[in-house]
């Protein structure tokens, strides 16, 4: 059983910040750490894996910094991003020189275990420039799975991969924390944490944003605020009227047509809108919401008082 | 001496296209030798093939051997693969240029030899002492061009204009530059092998020193880089 810590974590590029003042714990069961493209997550993993000095604070596995600690590496599994570029090795050779790196005791045993675990014994014969990405993201997975380490971390480990395989992956991270293993990915698509993370890390723009369980952060990602331009064939009129209702926080006229509406519960708007449009029958022409897209979601996230 | 990361990196060495530019250098290097001596007469033809071996054979070899063995995987990240492993980043660099290494004496310092032997077939010592004084070079070559292929991503650029511009072009305008070059060790070294080659006047003693120098610092300073290793993102 390990445990990941981060305390006051930052790391900084010059006058760029990829990473601001991130205190989290790492628990053995499967955790995701979630957030839009740039946030800050491989910055995090590569901190994780000792990869990357922190620039302040500090990254410990059970009590012991990481930074240039080669020995740690015993215990834990790194699958990065990146795609591998030993196209000329088969998948076999690829696992067993990461076995035999690790000085197991028998290496071709842990190669065909690990083969085993992640079902590529069948094309492990082959060279991996063959592979589609599914399997090279298996076979990945197999080099860092072969020593038994406690600790398993992965990089968007599903990016690219088809559906049948990521189903397939899923279930495998699954089991791997039910073992016990302290396992951490990286993903910037909420559906695809919710489905195989018990415990849910939101980073953005490199701070610490969230933290909790997949029922918690859903709530926090969906009672939110949200914004909607309606445009109706008379918009004045359409203004009095949805101000009445509780659902709505503010509402404004657009000079060019339309009105933005503010909404603090969308579902019960979506409920009302049309109710209250054919009651003072006034015509929806259109309804648009201005924010949906991820970032946004992120960025409420972030100027919450959390 | 990690055995499978030598193994490894043997593998990218000869997996990749460089693998067939590596063997064509010493090739090239023995066809001219045999039309130098078709056509001309021993001397001269000698002096040419020390020429362009010393001077641009054996550091090329050195410089795509040791940068294929090291620069590829630090440029797309996949160096990562070894370095999350419990094993000394020294060992790591010492295994890595033992494979470089070892296909700079194959294909640079040997090539040298035998073509010394086609050139003068009666002088047997004089062929030893240069493939003795190519190994030498060879040997610092190599372990320099693996510390700038950890130092920088255009190492092999760099690697050239050294080879090309200082050795090569300065080195031959002014005499101070063969003290900081690493052919005139290796020519030096083999002056005292055999005393048909002419010497370069360093004395052996600085040239072999200078050598296990530059070696020993390159490899260290190899092993240092990779300790600091910084695993970033796509972006």
């Amino acid at each position: 059983m390990s445990v990941l810590s981060l305390d006051q974590t930052s790391r900084w590029y010059g006058n760029v910040v990829a990473v601001n003042g991130v205190s989290m714990t790492v628990r053995p069961g499967v955790t995701g750490l979630l957030g839009p493209n740039g946030a800050g997550k491989t910055t995090l993993i590569a901190l994780m894996s000792g990869f990357l000095s922190p620039s302040a604070g500090a990254v410990t596995l059970d009590g012991v910094a990481l930074w240039r600690h080669t020995d740690a590496y015993r215990s834990i599994g790194l699958v990065p991003e990146r795609e591998l570029s030993f196209g000329y090795l088969t998948g076999r050779q690829f696992v067993l020189a990461n076995a035999e790196l690790h000085g197991l005791d028998d290496p071709g045993a842990a190669t065909e275990r690990a083969l085993e675990v992640v079902e590529m014994t069948e094309p492990a014969a082959r060279r991996i420039g063959t592979y589609s990405k599914g399997m090279r993201q298996r076979v990945k997975l197999a080099s860092a799975l072969v020593h038994d380490p406690s600790v398993l971390l992965l990089d968007e480990p599903f990016n690219g991969v088809d559906p049948r395989q990521r189903l397939h992956l899923m279930s495998l991270l699954r089991r791997m924390g039910s073992d016990g293993r302290t396992v951490l990915f990286s993903s910037h698509i909420l559906e695809e944490v919710e489905q195989v993370a018990r415990q849910i890390e939101v980073v953005v723009s490199g701070r610490h944003a969230a933290s909790g369980d997949f029922g918690q952060i859903r709530r926090l990602m969906t009672d939110r605020p949200v914004q909607y331009v309606v445009v109706a064939d008379d918009d004045r009129r359409l203004a009095t009227a949805l101000i009445a209702e509780p659902s709505v926080v503010a509402v404004s006229l657009r000079s060019d047509g339309g009105v933005d509406v503010s909404v603090s519960d969308f579902g019960s708007f979506a409920v009302r809108l049309p109710l209250v449009a054919r009651r003072h029958g006034i015509r929806i022409l259109e309804l648009t919401p201005t924010d949906e897209s991820l970032e946004s979601v992120f960025a409420y996230l972030v100027g919450g008082d959390r | 001496m990690n055995r499978t990361v030598a193994r490894l990196s043997a593998q990218a060495l000869f997996g990749s296209r460089r693998g067939i530019v590596l063997m064509l250098i010493p090739g090239a290097l023995l066809v001219l030798s045999v039309i130098v001596r078709v056509l001309t007469d021993a001397e001269i033809g000698l002096e040419v093939a020390v020429g362009l071996g010393f001077t641009l054979a054996l550091p090329l070899v050195a410089l795509l051997a040791a940068t294929a063995v090291l620069g590829p995987e630090i440029d797309d990240g996949s160096v990562v693969y070894l370095l999350s492993k419990p094993v000394s980043r020294h060992v790591i660099a010492v295994s890595k240029y033992a494979a470089a290494w070892a296909a700079t004496m194959v294909l640079g310092a040997l090539p040298l030899l035998l073509s010394g032997l086609v050139l003068d077939p009666s002088e047997m010592g004089q062929a030893v002492a240069l493939g003795v004084g190519a190994a030498v070079a060879g040997t610092a070559y190599c372990a320099l061009f693996i510390g700038l292929a950890a130092l920088t991503r255009h190492a092999v650029v760099i690697g050239l204009l050294f080879t090309l511009l200082w050795e090569g072009a300065l080195g031959g305008v002014f005499g101070g530059v063969k003290w900081v070059s690493i052919g005139p060790w290796g020519r030096e070294v083999a002056s005292w092998v055999s005393p048909l080659v002419d010497p370069v006047g360093l004395g052996v003693t600085y040239a072999l020193v200078a050598t296990i120098l530059v070696t020993v610092a390159s490899v260290w300073f190899t092993g240092d880089r990779l300790r600091s290793f910084t695993l970033r993102g796509d972006e």
